[in-house]
């Protein structure tokens, strides 16, 4: 309807020109480009309207307090936390849902992918959605670490499933947000395991609550060309802040202790940020 | 002589048998094509697991799973005619054998126990073998053959038996459209068979499906496996929405101090993964006895001890076996009855006993 409204006018300016004898050769603005989405053929000077369908891809990155960390790390760097704890890592995988484009008119691109990151497996360290996004301004990126209540239903994703990702249904369903691995060495220096494993939080039998961790980040950003949005992990995070995680004080068998579930949400808030953007 | 007549005979019966039943027999011809036999996936599967891993280049067919149910239970692969997969593989044991090390035909004994052999296009890592060293089942299936502790063969030899034989050209041509046998061909084969191999009809997935019950046991030792802080088994060997029963990935679990088999660790060349095992599934272990990749417990009840009391440390034990400090879960008694009781409703007796999967030979 408003292209309809945007040719008659079009249409009136024309004749409009046509009558008048002063000016022969009218100008119209707009996008002379026809590769674009908006190209109008009427148009004689552009504008720089042009808008364009471009790919956009996630890549998720990994990082203890700056230093990079990758599978090439698992069982071998070793990681000083807040606490003092000296650990190492062999599992690292989580879960991210629900990603979404901001744009400067107020609208939102979401994709409807969700990723499982597996540290080990490098094809799940970028995300490619199926839906294209408009390139122009942005103003912001948000998405879910974990899922969110009405996303995260009890066997519903058989990618997850065949992962083993599940979440028990003693413990809320759905499925585990991450699980990150390996050992540290206690007050005597001999190593022990820790399953830092997050999901819904039990209260008590049969009573949960939400945990995931909402993600919405203000930055401004124009898409040009096909992006890469670098999507980062600071693990250090996880252990630190605002509560300094003590291994030694709770290392395994989390996943039924509500206090640590919670808290592992509270210290998830400033895990994760937004790194490049390249195109 | 007479052996010679008795041939020509009963191939002239066949002739005449083939031309009964079908009375536009097919001749041969460049454009044949098997007839396409898709997998039946079991509605459990179908509700919770993505689906079956097929390669482009062997899709299914009725042919080629005939011939290949026929190359798994025919001795003639093997380098003197007297072992076929079957041999280590038997139905009646889900695909594997009673045996802690199966015995070659020299007589030799292998060092890692049988792997029981169902839901393997559910295997999405397609990391075959306790190590997981073969990436395909057709890959999988080309290494018993050659190895001098199993069929101990050459591939040249058995492809020749297969060639020479009365009626194998024939079936391969049936299957694949040639009568020019390969070692390739004949693994795609035993693979499509394999691939046919499904087990998803146990009492706990009937009651999964709300098509029976199980008993307070079974459902108590059920809770004990999926409870983090009793026997936290889920982690590696699934869960109700999980029905593969393995997560298909490897780990340390804590058996010996000296690592003397390095597993995953001597395919991949790092250390950090000396003694991992692909996790095995629950599936079917009232027939697979021994356990482990080394058939090291006779008993279920010696594998639960094992986790509850029996851990030990090395340094690439998986941090899954988070109470090795205190050697394991330490489940009592009737959690350790409870949790046998549970895993035992695991098993399929419908599948050992089908009879698409007996020796057809």
């Amino acid at each position: 309807m408003k292209k309809l409204a945007l040719l008659l006018i079009l249409a009136f300016i024309a004749f409009g020109c046509s009558n008048n004898d002063d000016d022969s050769s009218p100008e119209v603005l707009g996008c002379t480009d026809p590769n674009s989405l908006n190209y109008n053929p009427d148009a004689t000077k552009d504008d720089d309207s042009c808008v364009y369908e471009k790919n956009v891809t996630f890549a998720f990155t990994q990082n203890w307090a700056g230093t990079p960390v990758t599978a090439a790390d698992f069982n071998s760097s070793v990681y000083q936390n807040q606490a003092g704890n000296y650990l190492s890592i062999s599992k690292l995988r989580y879960l991210i849902s629900r990603i979404s484009l901001h744009k400067a008119d107020g609208t939102t691109v979401d994709f409807l992918e969700y990723n499982l990151v597996d540290l080990t497996d490098p094809s799940t360290l970028t995300l490619s959605p199926a839906l294209n996004v408009i390139t122009g301004d942005y103003t912001g990126i948000s998405f879910i670490y974990g899922f969110n209540q009405a996303d995260n239903m009890s066997g519903a994703y058989p990618d997850l499933n065949a992962a083993n990702w599940n979440w028990p249904s003693m413990l809320g369903g759905g499925y585990h947000f991450m699980q990150m691995e390996g050992s540290f060495d206690d007050a005597a220096g001999a190593p022990q395991p820790y399953a830092y494993h997050h999901g819904t939080a039990r209260v008590s039998e049969g009573v949960f609550e939400q945990n995931f961790i909402a993600f919405e980040f203000d930055q401004n950003f124009t898409i040009t060309d096909d992006a890469t949005i670098e999507i980062k992990m600071d693990i250090s995070e996880w252990y630190k802040n605002p509560l300094t995680w003590d291994l030694n004080d709770r290392s395994v068998d989390l996943m039924m202790n509500y206090l640590a579930q919670k808290d592992m949400q509270r210290n998830g808030a400033t895990v994760f940020s937004i790194g490049e953007i390249t195109q | 002589m007479q052996m010679f007549r008795l041939i020509f005979g009963l191939l002239a019966l066949s002739l005449v048998t083939a031309c009964s039943s079908d009375p536009d027999p097919v001749e041969p011809s460049e454009d044949y094509t098997p007839t396409p036999k898709p997998l039946t996936v079991p509605p459990i599967f179908e509700r919770l697991l993505p689906p079956p891993t097929i390669p482009a280049d062997n899709p299914q067919t009725v042919e080629g799973i005939a011939l290949g149910k026929k190359l798994f239970f025919d001795p003639i692969l093997s380098g003197d005619g007297t072992q076929a997969c079957a041999s280590c593989h038997k139905p009646a044991n889900s695909f594997t054998d009673d045996l802690q090390f199966s015995v070659g035909i020299d007589g030799s004994e292998g060092t890692r126990n049988s792997m029981p052999l169902f839901n393997m296009a559910w295997n999405g890592n397609e990391k075959f073998f306790w190590d997981g060293r073969a990436t395909s089942i057709e890959a999988q299936a080309l290494e018993p053959v050659t190895n001098p502790i199993e069929m101990h063969n050459t591939w040249e030899n058995a492809v020749a038996s297969l060639q020479g034989h009365a009626t194998y050209p024939e079936l391969f041509y049936k299957a694949f459209g040639t009568r020019n046998i390969t070692k390739e061909l004949t693994a795609k084969a035993i693979a499509q068979f394999e691939r046919t191999l499904i087990s998803a009809n146990s009492p706990f997935d009937k009651y999964l499906q709300g098509e029976g019950t199980l008993t307070p046991q079974e459902l108590n030792g059920f809770q004990i496996f999926m409870d983090e802080t009793r026997g936290d088994c889920f982690h590696c060997h699934g869960n109700e929405n999980s029905p593969l029963w393995t997560d298909n990935i490897f780990h340390n679990n804590g058996l010996d101090a000296i690592i003397t088999d390095k597993g995953l660790g001597n395919v991949t060349g790092d250390p950090s993964q000396d003694g991992w095992f692909k996790s095995p599934s629950l599936r079917n272990l009232a027939y697979t006895a021994p356990y482990m990749h080394d058939g090291r417990f006779a008993t279920l009840d010696e594998v639960i001890n094992h986790y509850s009391e029996g851990l030990v440390y090395s340094p690439t034990i998986d941090p899954l076996m988070k109470a090795v400090s205190r050697g394991g879960v330490q489940l009592s008694e009737s959690e350790k009855a409870d949790l046998k009781a549970f895993l035992l409703s695991l098993s399929d007796p419908s599948f050992i006993n089908n009879p698409d999967f007996q020796d057809p030979n």
